[in-house]
């Protein structure tokens, strides 16, 4: 079956006076599943999510929701999707459970409220106005807020951020059921795990561009290669090695007694080096799998100096 | 993660009346809430009607004090609310993103607006039913057409909420609090509320007339107290105030 995108974003720019936040931006969201925009403070994340909520009008480029232009086709979106705004968006004299019910009544078919509240863990602060929550409290009504409308797309920016753990692993167990009951999701995080837990794609924003986008594994994959470490008794016969390792591999013994082969690192390579080393009656010593997390990819990617 | 359906897509707006009685309903309650809103809106009139009307600070003229100063405290009870509350709430609601999360809520730009108005003339008649119930307790004796005060009072709402919500979409948060309360004082001391004009020298009464809190306090002056037709040139100053205020927070209005 081929749907259509949930989001398309061709050659985006948007510039702020002399700044250019965003810069020739393309990005497909596949509908169904969820989608990580991951990208260091500046990178043009906030501002590309923010042209596909129609707040931003882009300066070059086109911009597709759900098949809609945000701007033109705002009215028939807006019932469709959910958006969680990095910060703010409420009274500040409104109460939890009050704001909640007011975002469900302006929709046709929205959520349970009560449950929506019990889900999220917001039944103790329901009468407490949102100037006195605090802050993970906040984002989780803000959350709530975006989903209680029944939507087909949200977008969630930031929505961890400043979360304690146990709030975190709420926030991606609502994350987790809204992607297995078809809504597709779009978030925005500069934490890699977060990423590499929830998303089935990611998009990998810096300098107002996406310089890499596809499944974590294949991010991981594709970037410098993975590492395989064991010690054993000094001087094995290395070349007998090689010839049951797949060709694009390397093995060296930099110091004696100490291995490293580098490749794919994968079951099936582990299970080479171990066979490998059973029959050479090896006692693979300290074997260790050095894989590259999201992290060294995004890194790798867009540099390790810190950003103003 | 298995699939329970609790939020499976099932997206639609609300009807446009349950939004826009859901929004004025919300908003007017966040107004009756905040206390300082209601220092503005409610203590404050009710204390200058009852202090001015008892004690002899002003010359108000001749005639019972109250018949001067229950139209100036309720053209004040206008200022306060559509003027002065709304640009401070509404300039608050800018800065913290308020309206920009309703912007992407089914409910329509237009729609909100209207709710806001919609709120404003609630508190409006809350006011003005707790003022007029305290003049009348005071001995006031007012005269005229109704529908003259109807009509001042519908005028003057929609000039101060052009002018109130033109501050608000313009100017930061913190400097329409200030300017918004600076401007209520001025208005009070200068525009004919509890101080008549006569007491201001020629010059300056001709340019204090002009003004929309001048025309509103004049033309229900000369309605309630002294039983005037319609006054048509009080009028005319506050639907020329709100063609401008209005037509300028329509222009220059940014949302975030």
């Amino acid at each position: 079956m081929h749907e259509e995108p949930a989001v398309e974003v061709h050659g985006l720019v948007k510039r702020y006076g002399s700044k250019t936040a965003v810069d020739g931006l393309d990005l497909t969201v596949a509908t169904g599943g969820v989608t990580a925009v991951l990208g260091p403070n500046g990178a043009g994340k906030t501002t590309t999510i923010e042209t596909c909520e129609g707040y931003r009008r882009p300066d070059a480029g086109t911009v597709r929701v759900l098949g809609l232009d945000p701007l033109a086709d705002s009215a028939a979106l807006r019932p469709r999707v959910g958006v969680m705004l990095q910060s703010g968006g409420i009274y500040a004299g409104a109460r939890a459970e009050e704001m909640l019910r007011h975002t469900a009544s302006l929709h046709a078919h929205p959520l349970d409220v009560d449950a929506l509240i019990e889900r999220l863990g917001l039944g103790d602060c329901g009468r407490t106005t949102y100037r006195r929550l605090s802050g993970g409290q906040q984002q989780r009504l803000s959350l709530a807020m975006a989903v209680v409308g029944r939507p087909e797309l949200v977008f969630l920016d930031e929505p961890t951020a400043g979360l304690d753990p146990q709030a975190r692993h709420a926030t991606w167990a609502l994350v987790r059921e809204l992607r297995a009951d078809g809504v597709t999701v779009v978030l925005t995080t500069h934490y890699m795990d977060e990423a590499e837990q929830l998303a089935d794609d990611v998009a990998i924003v810096d300098g107002g561009k996406v310089i890499a986008q596809g499944s974590p594994e294949k991010l991981c994959r594709g970037g410098a290669e993975n590492t395989l470490r064991f010690n054993g008794r000094p001087g094995l016969d290395l070349a007998s090695l090689l010839k049951a390792l797949p060709a694009d591999s390397t093995a060296v013994e930099p110091t004696p007694g100490t291995y490293r082969v580098n490749g794919r690192v994968d079951p099936q390579l582990l299970a080479t080096v171990t066979a490998w080393c059973a029959q050479h009656g090896v006692m693979p010593d300290r074997i260790t799998v050095e894989r590259h997390t999201l992290e060294d990819v995004f890194l790798e990617l867009t540099g390790k100096e810190l950003r103003g | 993660m298995t699939a329970t359906g609790t939020f499976a897509p099932k997206p639609g707006a609300a009807p446009l009346g349950r939004m826009i009685r859901a929004q004025a309903a919300l908003e007017t309650r966040m107004l009756l809430r905040n206390g300082e809103q209601l220092l503005l809106t409610v203590v404050i009139p009710t204390l200058l009607l009852l202090l001015f009307s008892t004690v002899d600070i002003v010359d108000t003229g001749e005639g019972e004090a109250v018949d001067f100063l229950a139209p100036g405290v309720l053209a004040l009870a206008v200022l306060s609310t559509a003027f002065t509350g709304q640009a401070i709430a509404t300039g608050f609601e800018r800065r913290y993103g308020v309206l920009k999360r309703l912007g992407a809520s089914p409910l329509p730009r237009w729609a909100l607006m209207t709710a806001k108005t919609c709120s404003v003339l609630v508190t409006e008649v809350l006011q003005i039913t707790l003022l007029t119930a305290i003049a009348f307790a005071l001995g006031w004796n007012p005269h005229g057409n109704p529908l003259a005060v109807l009509l001042l009072l519908v005028l003057g709402t929609a000039a101060f909420s052009g002018l109130g919500l033109l501050m608000a979409g313009t100017l930061r948060a913190e400097a329409t609090l200030a300017a918004a309360n600076l401007v209520f004082l001025l208005l009070l001391v200068g525009g004919g509320v509890i101080v008549p004009l006569e007491k201001f020298p020629d010059a300056a009464q001709s340019v204090l007339a002009l003004l929309p809190i001048a025309a509103l306090s004049d033309g229900l002056r000369d309605v309630l107290r002294d039983g005037a037709g319609m006054p048509w040139a009080d009028l005319g100053v506050l639907a020329a105030w709100a063609v401008l205020g209005l037509g300028a927070a329509g222009r220059f209005f940014r949302w975030e």
